[in-house]
């Protein structure tokens, strides 16, 4: 047994070719037990580990396969895994000990040996392993057969025509009905890789088979368990009673004690409920989910983040999974920024009339923490939670006021925006706290909040008194400001001569920001709408009053919540990055496969109807700012996330029509499909009906504030070839 | 999947690298130095740039370090890195900067073996220690059997265990450790108590031991017993969730709730539960907090075991927050010790004991500076830090374990609970 400390941190030392190459020559003469030769072989790896280039050695090193100890053997593979590739005129040298190795004995030292040699892809390895491959795929021994099975798309990633042309895809095929479960899950990860790969050959399960794989899971190791219900979803139910059958027997796994497992199995779960028919089979395995989501929180940090973020995610589209749990997601005051974060817009989420109380004095506690990003999102929250939530509004307003009073830099802006909404929501209730808002004018350097400052002064002139001088004070760095305050400012100058167009001071100041915004002021959208409302009033100022004083569409949070369809979508990446994101993988990930439901009898009227067809779009962020037309309000609207890929570049022909995701895909399926007719369905699977709504954007509950929000973090917009390029 | 593996120490340096594939070259590894070791806000365990994501988890000062290209499933990719470092600590001890660069080569070994083409392999520890060893191996004088013998046990449904343990004495330790969460509100109501438990087993026993637990699940003994070992009353417990080691049959807890397995040998977490219903705290912090003006505040922290008393809190911590400009802190104690930490604007108070029913007050005053611009304390929470021998707080107790051997072996079996708090444990004031 081990136990005993290794003493190799010494070899951790730069050195040089020369002398590592006489210190081999030197132990060829007398070398003990090899013992020399080991010592050297140890400096070799720990300086390939320190980045220094040791390809010069290779002869001298290869030369040490001639020994028999494991240990040597060992390095000298991680030695040609590290170089092979550079040294294809050299390689021939090591083929025939390898291929020694690929029939010994010792099933351990046969799986050594493939192992290593597809991890060095070039032709001349390639080529002599092709033989030995196909032989392993179908070894006695299970251990040597589930390395081959990873061995196949090595290859494959390598030589994709080669691997086809000598049948491996079908060796694999078969190995999924091997008896040993180890086999089976590798030979599944394979498949599922290339079945990813966008030239690869189409991977999907039919009953037979997904059944077959079921049985397997029960005697996987949990990374087995892994790849095995991650290929579920390459299963499309034909019946209802067909994805409940197959709902049952993945729902245990919700027990295991590895996270992997448990987002794994709460992802085919979600997948199968689209397919599901009776209402209570879906409530009993909502039921089941919650308590497993929950405890995926006492893991450690890191899991706990992928778990926060997709359980945002679920609880959108499967509320009922943790109706009452928002206690749970209370920040630790030790939670890392990325947990606290996370945790802060589940709890926004959750938040309903009967816990509005505790999660309001939780969120003012935030309010006073140190994090000035989870500060400024607490405060966010406070103030959204006053327009969701109604009975809570009075005691949001009170607690943003308090928090107003402490005037910390960072707060007070925050609690303007956030105001400036809940005046929207409720009219003619919360107006007499203007006087305290307009104190901390002076605070306001953030051009949101300054525009949303502006915004009250002007929306409400009628109710301030000094509204005039207010505005005149906020006008003396116009020039200067962010067009996002000079259109409210420009907005808010127009309404306060609506509301009182008898006084001079008022006239004079209206006349002073019109000419300003058309005569000296560059950006055109200023300009156009300052020309809009000079007109306006020059023809009719009764109907410009109108129209600037018009009624504003109600704010509501009722369905703050992303496009059922893109959820959907979006779930069936539950547990991988996409989910962390929020993105779908093929839109930040260069040839990501997307993932789309597929339809069939058996899916639910609703999910069809919002389904989202899958378009193989390589990788483009489709984000597309198009300075619009039309002045735009004061904050930016993201675009939504349906996403109907925009292009505007159309240097690119459009990308080929794939044939892959209609089911009845024919030639190179690995696997027909049953044939199985449907009942009809019913789909009860309703949510509640969505109110139009202008805030109900993409990641709603904190409407444009998106600086926390996790991102992968893409090269310029323009360059079409990302970081991968390039960093290496 | 896993495209490369790193250990990084916190210079940034390279103490490990396996590139899986080919789609990286080494020097990503400066990204990741760039990125993540020199930025001093790190504000995730993931960076995504362009296709390249990095995952990171930090222990004892270094990174592990996993990178992608693909959508990866995130949580498996967190997992392998715990796996390893789990693997690394049961191989050598500790998983620091010294003990990786003396079992770098081991380490080469290990990284391979547990992953291929970075899809996570077979990682139980148990069956790796049959076949990656420190000592120095004849490949030739590996007998065929013995490999066949570690192959399929390492491809077997109980992959966890070798087939020839064997033991004099049959033994088996349960610890049931359980983490208590707590937040309380300054005015003292409790707004958060749940118990995050697991029980860990240390198993000696020989042979292809069959296992059966049983706990006071309030859902077995309502059905009436389940198995036996006497009847639970009404000290049941309700937990919320279970989640289970690889080699208890998760069928079987499904439709009977019994919890039966063939165990690893040796040392491993059987299962992780939670509870959040009738938590006993066992410890009850009642402090009183005043600000006197603008240059001093004043302590009042009375500490009050609610448990049986005979049994003891040990290593009792309480980490008591001063505002930022505190100068001196005057400290009053009557049991343990206590003192100011300037460099974390707390004080320290340290209780060696604390026997059950016991009560003990703190009192103490701190001077704070004056400072022009006076910004509002944001008071962070008092933090416990305690250990209860002998105590639940979730109520749990293992009501029986039986071994069922071929040989029908005797087997003595060993029961400890414990409670603790660290970092977990957080009062307002």
């Amino acid at each position: 047994m081990s136990g005993q400390h290794g003493q190799d941190a010494k070899f951790f030392q730069r050195g040089k070719i020369e002398e590592f190459r006489t210190e081999l020559q030197a132990a060829e003469a007398k070398d003990k037990k090899f013992l020399k030769r080991k010592i050297v072989l140890k400096k070799i790896v720990a300086n390939i580990t320190m980045g220094n280039d040791m390809s010069p050695l290779f002869t001298d090193v290869v030369q040490c396969l001639g020994t028999p100890l494991l240990e040597i053997k060992k390095m000298v593979y991680l030695f040609l895994v590290s170089y092979g590739r550079s040294k294809p005129d050299q390689i021939h040298l090591v083929i025939p000990s390898f291929l020694q190795d690929c029939n010994d004995r010792n099933p351990l030292i046969r799986a050594l040996a493939i192992r290593t040699m597809s991890y060095i892809p070039i032709p001349v390895v390639t080529e002599s392993l092709s033989d030995q491959l196909r032989h392993c795929l179908k070894d006695r021994d299970p251990y040597v057969r589930k390395t081959a099975a990873i061995c196949v798309v090595k290859v494959y990633t390598a030589e994709p025509r080669r691997a086809e042309k000598n049948g491996f895809v079908e060796l694999l095929r078969d190995l999924m009905l091997d008896p040993n479960a180890t086999v089976v899950s590798n030979a599944v990860a394979a498949l599922s890789e290339i079945g990813d790969r966008h030239d690869g050959v189409i991977f999907k399960l039919n009953l037979t088979i997904a059944n077959k794989l079921l049985t397997a899971l029960g005697e996987s190791s949990e990374w087995g368990q892994i790849y095995i219900l991650d290929c579920l979803l390459r299963y499309v139910p034909e019946q209802h009673e067909d994805a409940e059958q197959m709902a049952e027997r993945v729902i245990i796994q919700l027990q295991h004690a590895n996270s992997a497992v448990v987002l794994t199995a709460i992802k085919v779960l979600l997948y199968l409920m689209n397919y599901m028919g009776d209402r209570q089979t879906i409530d009993y395995i909502c039921k089941k989910m919650g308590p497993p989501s929950v405890t995926l929180l006492s893991s450690g940090p890191e899991v706990q983040y992928v778990a926060l973020r997709n359980i945002l995610l679920i609880i959108q589209r499967r509320p009922a999974v943790l109706k009452n749990d928002v206690k749970v997601f209370f920040c630790k005051y030790n939670d890392p920024i990325y947990v606290k974060l996370a945790k802060l817009e589940i709890m926004y989420r959750l938040a309903r009339e009967e816990n509005a109380k505790e999660v309001l004095a939780e969120l003012y506690e935030y309010a006073t923490e140190v994090d000035i990003d989870f500060v400024r999102k607490a405060v966010r929250s406070i103030g959204r939670l006053a327009i969701k939530v109604e009975p809570a509004a009075d005691s949001c307003i009170k607690t943003l006021l308090g928090l107003i009073e402490t005037k910390v830099s960072y707060v007070v802006p925050e609690a303007i925006i956030v105001i400036k909404d809940i005046f929207r929501r409720y009219p003619g209730k919360y107006e007499g706290i203007i006087p305290t808002l307009c104190e901390h004018l002076d605070a306001l350097e953030e051009p949101e909040a300054k525009a949303a400052m502006i915004w009250i002064v002007g929306q409400f002139a009628d109710k301030i008194d000094n509204a005039d001088e207010l505005l005149d004070d906020l006008l003396y760095t116009f020039k200067e400001d962010p067009v996002e305050v000079q259109l409210a400012l420009l907005t808010a100058a127009v309404k306060l001569f609506v509301y009182k167009s008898q006084s001079d001071a008022t006239k004079e100041l209206v006349h002073k920001v019109l000419k300003w915004a058309t005569e000296e002021v560059d950006n055109p959208d200023l300009r156009d709408r300052g020309f809009m409302y000079w007109r306006l009033l020059a023809i009719n100022p009764a109907i410009a009053g109108e129209i600037v004083l018009a009624e504003k569409p109600a704010i509501t949070t009722d369905s703050d919540r992303m496009d059922r369809g893109a959820l959907d979508q979006l779930l069936l990446h539950t547990g991988t990055l996409g989910s962390i994101y929020h993105k779908n993988p093929e839109t930040f990930i260069r040839n990501a496969a997307g993932k789309a439901l597929i339809d069939s009898p058996a899916l639910n009227a609703h999910s069809r109807a919002v389904r989202i067809p899958l378009s193989r779009n390589v990788t483009e962020p489709t984000t597309v700012t198009v300075a619009g037309p039309g002045p735009p309000e004061t904050h930016t609207q993201k675009p939504s996330p349906p996403p109907i890929p925009v292009d505007i570049d159309t240097s690119k022909p459009p990308p080929p029509i794939p044939t892959e995701s209609s089911p009845s895909s024919e030639s190179k399926d690995l696997l027909e499909m049953d044939e199985t007719t449907s009942p009809d369905i019913d789909d009860d699977d309703a949510v509640p009906s969505m109110a139009n709504d202008p805030y109900s954007n993409i990641d709603g509950a904190f409407g444009n504030y998106m600086a926390d929000e996790p991102q992968p973090m893409a090269a310029g917009k323009g360059s079409r070839r990302d970081l991968d390029d390039l960093l290496f | 999947m896993i495209s490369a593996f790193f250990i990084f120490n916190q210079k940034g340096e390279v103490l490990i690298s396996r590139l899986y594939r080919t789609d990286f070259k080494r020097s990503i590894a400066d990204v990741f130095r760039i990125q993540v070791v020199s930025n001093s806000d790190v504000r995730s365990p993931i960076i995504t740039l362009g296709s390249t994501s990095f995952f990171h988890v930090r222990v004892n000062n270094l990174y592990v370090v996993a990178v992608t290209k693909n959508n990866a499933n995130a949580a498996l990719v967190f997992e392998f890195c715990y796996r390893f470092i789990s693997i690394a600590k049961s191989y050598f001890g500790k998983v620091d900067e010294e003990s990786v660069k003396n079992n770098f080569v081991l380490i080469y070994e290990l990284i391979d073996e547990i992953n291929d083409f970075g899809y996570p392999q077979n990682s139980e520890i148990d069956t790796l220690k049959t076949y990656i060893t420190t000592e120095s191996i004849v490949s030739s004088a590996i007998a065929v059997e013995e490999s066949s013998k570690i192959t399929s046990q390492a491809t077997g449904t109980t992959s966890w265990r070798r087939a020839d343990v064997k033991y004099k004495k049959n033994e088996a330790f349960v610890d049931v450790v359980e983490t208590v969460n707590l937040s309380m509100s300054a005015k003292g109501t409790v707004l958060r108590a749940d118990v995050d438990g697991h029980i860990q087993m240390r198993a000696y026993l020989s042979g292809t031991p069959e296992c059966k637990f049983g706990l006071n699940d309030k859902l077995v003994i309502d059905k009436g017993g389940g198995g036996g070992g006497g009847g639970g009353g009404g000290d049941a417990v309700e937990l919320d969730d279970c989640r289970f080691h690889q080699c208890v049959r998760l069928n079987e807890f499904d439709s009977t709730r019994t919890i039966s397995f063939i165990p690893p040998d040796g040392e491993f977490e059987l299962m992780k539960y939670r509870s959040t219903s009738n938590v006993k705290l066992p410890l009850r912090i009642i402090p009183t907090v005043t600000e006197v003006g603008t240059t001093q505040v004043t302590y009042i922290v009375t500490v009050k075991a609610n448990f049986n008393n005979k049994l003891s809190a040990t290593s009792v911590v309480l980490r008591i927050p001063t505002p930022l400009n505190t100068t001196t802190v005057d400290c009053k104690v009557p049991n343990g010790k206590a003192k100011y930490v300037p460099a974390e604007n707390v004080v320290v108070w340290k209780i060696p004991r604390l026997q059950g029913g016991q009560e003990i007050t703190f009192g103490a005053t701190a001077d704070l500076t004056s400072t022009t611009h006076r910004q509002v304390w944001a008071r962070p929470p008092i933090d416990v830090d305690f250990q209860v021998l002998m105590f639940t707080a979730s109520g749990l107790i293992v009501r029986f374990l039986k071994v069922f051997e071929k040989s029908s072996y005797h087997s003595i079996k060993w029961v400890r609970y414990l409670t603790k708090a660290s970092g977990t444990y957080q009062i307002r004031f």
